[in-house]
């Protein structure tokens, strides 16, 4: 195994650890979220987002890392829209999404291992029908097209509307978690 | 046996998380994913039983040009993540052979609906180039436009598509 392998393989083992100790390998705590009656999905990825981009922003900054040499996923509009559309519906009937169906799986369920058969039939089928969906598959290409590129804003300030906008959000739910309890 | 031990504070898991994918983009010079490694997956099946089939369809060719699953990142990454929840999940007393499932849903139609909403989210990430994982999260922490579109499509959807699923999980 090449060290880049082996990185590969630690970097995925705290990835998996971290969503197990939220509990994120239990679809009925993902399924909540669609429900309003469990926020741990918003919490988590939202914490996360800020605490990569935030990483991201400020070492970049500093010149400790090369933000330029990180892959930065490419837009192409239709595509990731109706996916986004399609996935959504996905995720709500599956109670998990890809990785929290492994870590889901791992740790004994049933409906696991059910999630992530129906991935992969989902993609080897979505693959196979590939000639007939490549003009869609390839429609709407921006290339990587970032926010701030987007807007115009400088990435600071972008970074900040969205650090707001969360702990607006972390605010929000935190009043109503309040709100439920006395219920 | 001893009793599962409770969930760990979802914001500190999230930060936790977050360091994991910044040690990515810094160490590995890339973010995290899923769905890719079931694509992986999927090309090498489909080279093994028709290898024409596999190299004539740019989708599985271009999942098998770099060695194929074997030398897949994202491979050796959900491998991890399977240990990794493992192990966790171990550590915490929180094993357990069953399904999760709603107060009112069938072992059966939770099966059928994890099964076919796996699939349906496998034909979503497939078009969208990534999951929650390689889109949501890893796209949306380095700003890609597209990262975004994809996230609140997800969201918008999975609420609506919510509201048709009451007996599953309520």
């Amino acid at each position: 195994m090449s060290g880049g392998l082996f990185l590969a393989l630690l970097i995925g083992i705290a990835f998996g650890a971290a969503l197990e100790q939220a509990g994120l390998g239990n679809a009925r705590k993902l399924a909540g979220q669609f429900y309003l009656t469990d926020f741990t999905v918003l919490k988590v990825m939202l914490s996360a987002i800020l605490t990569a981009m935030l990483g991201t922003f400020w070492l970049g900054r500093f010149g400790l890392i090369d933000a330029g040499r990180i892959y930065v996923p490419e837009t192409y509009l239709w595509p990731q829209l109706v996916g986004g559309l399609i996935f959504g519906v996905g995720f709500a009937l599956a109670g998990l999404c890809p990785g929290t169906a492994c870590v889901s799986a791992g740790s004994g369920r049933l409906d696991g291992l059910a999630v992530v058969g129906g991935i992969f039939a989902g993609v080897l089928g979505a693959g196979l029908a590939f000639p007939m969906l490549e003009t869609f598959y390839r429609s709407g290409a921006r290339g990587v097209v970032t926010l701030p590129v987007l807007t115009g804003l400088p990435a600071g300030v972008v970074v900040l509307v969205i650090v707001v906008a969360a702990l607006g959000l972390f605010q929000a739910v935190a009043w109503h978690e309040q709100r439920a309890r006395h219920e | 046996m001893t009793r599962p031990r409770p969930y760990a504070n979802p914001y500190y898991c999230g930060v936790g998380l977050g360091l994991v994918l910044l040690g990515a983009y810094a160490l590995a010079g890339r973010g995290l994913g899923a769905s890719g490694a079931f694509a992986s997956g999927a090309s090498l099946l489909v080279a093994t039983v028709d290898p024409g089939r596999a190299s004539a369809n740019p989708y599985f060719a271009n999942y098998l040009a770099d060695g194929g699953p074997a030398g897949d990142w994202l491979v050796f990454e959900i491998c991890g993540v399977i240990i990794g929840g493992i192990v966790s999940a171990a550590l915490a007393g929180r094993v357990r052979f069953g399904i999760d499932r709603g107060p009112s849903a069938t072992p059966r139609a939770r099966l059928v609906a994890a099964a076919g909403g796996g699939a349906i989210m496998g034909v979503g990430a497939m078009l969208a180039r990534g999951c929650t994982s390689g889109q949501a999260l890893t796209g949306g922490a380095l700003l890609s436009v597209g990262s975004w579109l994809f996230m609140g499509a997800l969201f918008v959807a999975g609420f609506a598509a919510a509201q048709l699923l009451k007996r599953l999980w309520q």
